[in-house]
């Protein structure tokens, strides 16, 4: 046998770790759902959460950007650090968190507002810009970064929910984005969409990698093989297997992981 | 390993398994008639042995047909992927084998006097038991997903190149001693080097189970002799 360098360290020699997670837990009342999670995850990359229903991915995702404050039974132990400053520390702001740690959800929420509007929203309450004609770049980039201009710049006052689902989702990426964030949360952004609209939404996320560091869960394993470099498998809370995306898929170490992505889980 | 939960997957993967493993008995069985043929001067044998190499070729896209299915339907990962991979460069390998057999069948045929003496094949004979037993221990460790069987057979091939130049510079001093010798020993060479070749689509497969199994590639660190002495550490 060689002896390979783990995987984890061949990426991580590369590339700075934008969240460092350690000795995770989440418990909702008496369950525990997330055990003794350690994770580096890097920057301006995209990081993908794999596994099981149930498996504590979604959860995990969650804690990044405190949205587990908003559920009365969650309880978080342990130390999670972006760019070396504790997000869990009685100081920080959870509302200024979420702007820099953006998320999108499973199925497209854009608000009951125009399209100019949705994005517009998150700038005005955190106070980015302070004249119209700011306000007006802010949303016109935001839709560029986000490839909806061409097919919105014609129609900005009218409703975001007219838009199809995939245009819808990356309204909401064009949301997140706005208010300047630096990580992008994903919970199956694509689920709800179809093939065309998830190939769209992979190219965007492709794009901006270069900008944001990103975490993505996902129960396409080939989305999450598609669209990331570094691959993470949660069973039962555990996070069983951490590594380059390219050895996870080809080459994975522990049994479960194995098991769950060539489809053999009972 | 475990079941997939989709059982008509595991029925795909079975199925090109099992079209190996009959290539490989295929493969086998060419080689050992070609070179029976060989010593024996059996022109009906080699005939046939030329006739049935299609068989491989018949397999091979069989082979490469089930692949491209399995990819397009099921996209393999991990280990399903590296059984995919490892399968369709097998099948190439195993199909070269029955190539090579066919040009030693070839040349029993061209070889129109037959061998004056038996003596001068007893060299290629031995290389081919030795031949043999590498592709039939490379099958084995094929089937029972044996990846340190499959390092042993790569770390042997050394034997039957050891072989080979051996025979290669006997055939020199027969071809020296009398000219009348050089047609028989050219052919004979030839077939040696076919053998030769058999060897080391024996350690190509070897590598691609070891890859199989355990996913890491097996390091090329063993230095290959020719017939020149020569220590060449590129040419397979």
């Amino acid at each position: 046998m060689n002896e390979m360098p783990t995987t984890v360290e061949k990426v991580s020699d590369m590339t700075v770790t934008k969240i460092a997670a350690r000795k995770v837990q989440v418990y909702y009342g008496d369950t525990h759902a997330i055990k003794d999670v350690d994770i580096d995850i890097q920057a301006k990359a995209v990081t993908a959460f794999i596994g099981p229903s149930g498996c504590g991915k979604s959860t995990f995702l969650r804690t990044l950007n405190r949205m587990n404050d908003t559920i009365d039974v969650c309880r978080v132990e342990g130390d999670i650090k972006i760019d070396g400053e504790d997000i869990y520390d009685p100081k920080v702001d959870p509302v200024q968190l979420r702007a820099k740690v953006g998320m999108v959800f499973q199925k497209p929420n854009p608000f009951p507002k125009s399209i100019y509007d949705n994005i517009a929203y998150g700038p005005r309450i955190h106070g980015l810009a302070s004249k119209k004609a700011d306000l007006d770049e802010i949303v016109a980039s935001s839709l560029q970064k986000a490839g909806l201009w061409n097919e919105v710049k014609d129609r900005l006052d009218g409703p975001g929910t007219g838009l199809s689902g995939g245009q819808q989702q990356r309204l909401c990426i064009a949301r997140a984005i706005a208010v300047s964030p630096e990580v992008i949360l994903m919970d199956e952004p694509c689920s709800a969409l179809d093939p065309i609209a998830t190939a769209k939404v992979e190219e965007l996320i492709d794009e901006l990698r270069e900008n944001y560091t990103i975490v993505i869960v996902t129960h396409s394993m080939q989305q999450a093989a598609r669209v990331s470099q570094q691959t993470a498998f949660f069973h039962l809370g555990v996070l069983v297997e951490l590594g380059a995306t390219q050895d996870i898929f080809t080459n994975p170490q522990d049994k479960r992981a194995q098991d769950y992505i060539t489809g053999r889980f009972g | 390993m475990t079941e997939h939960t989709v059982s008509s997957y595991d029925e795909e993967l079975t199925t090109i398994a099992g079209r190996i493993a009959e290539m490989g008995g295929v493969a086998e069985d060419l080689v050992g008639d070609a070179v029976s043929a060989l010593m024996r001067r059996d022109l009906a044998l080699a005939e046939q042995t030329i006739a049935k190499d299609v068989k491989l070729d018949e397999l091979l896209l069989d082979i490469e047909m089930r692949n491209v299915q399995v990819i397009a339907r099921r996209q393999p990962m991990g280990q399903d992927l590296r059984e995919i991979m490892a399968a369709g460069r097998i099948a190439n390998d195993l199909e070269r084998v029955g190539d090579m057999a066919k040009n030693v069948a070839k040349r029993v045929i061209a070889m129109d006097e037959g061998l004056k003496s038996s003596t001068l094949a007893i060299g290629v004979e031995h290389m081919t038991e030795l031949a043999l037993a590498q592709l039939k221990a490379v099958l084995d460790a094929y089937t029972r997903r044996d990846a340190e069987a499959a390092k042993l057979v790569r770390d042997r091939d050394s034997e039957v190149d050891a072989i080979y130049t051996s025979i290669f510079r006997e055939l020199l001093t027969y071809m020296m001693e009398d000219p009348r010798n050089i047609t028989q020993c050219a052919h004979l060479l030839f077939c040696a080097k076919n053998i030769e070749r058999i060897g080391d689509h024996a350690t190509n497969i070897a590598e691609n189970v070891y890859y199989m199994v355990t996913g890491d590639r097996l390091t090329d660190d063993r230095p290959r002799m020719d017939e020149t002495g020569v220590a060449d550490k590129e040419n397979v």
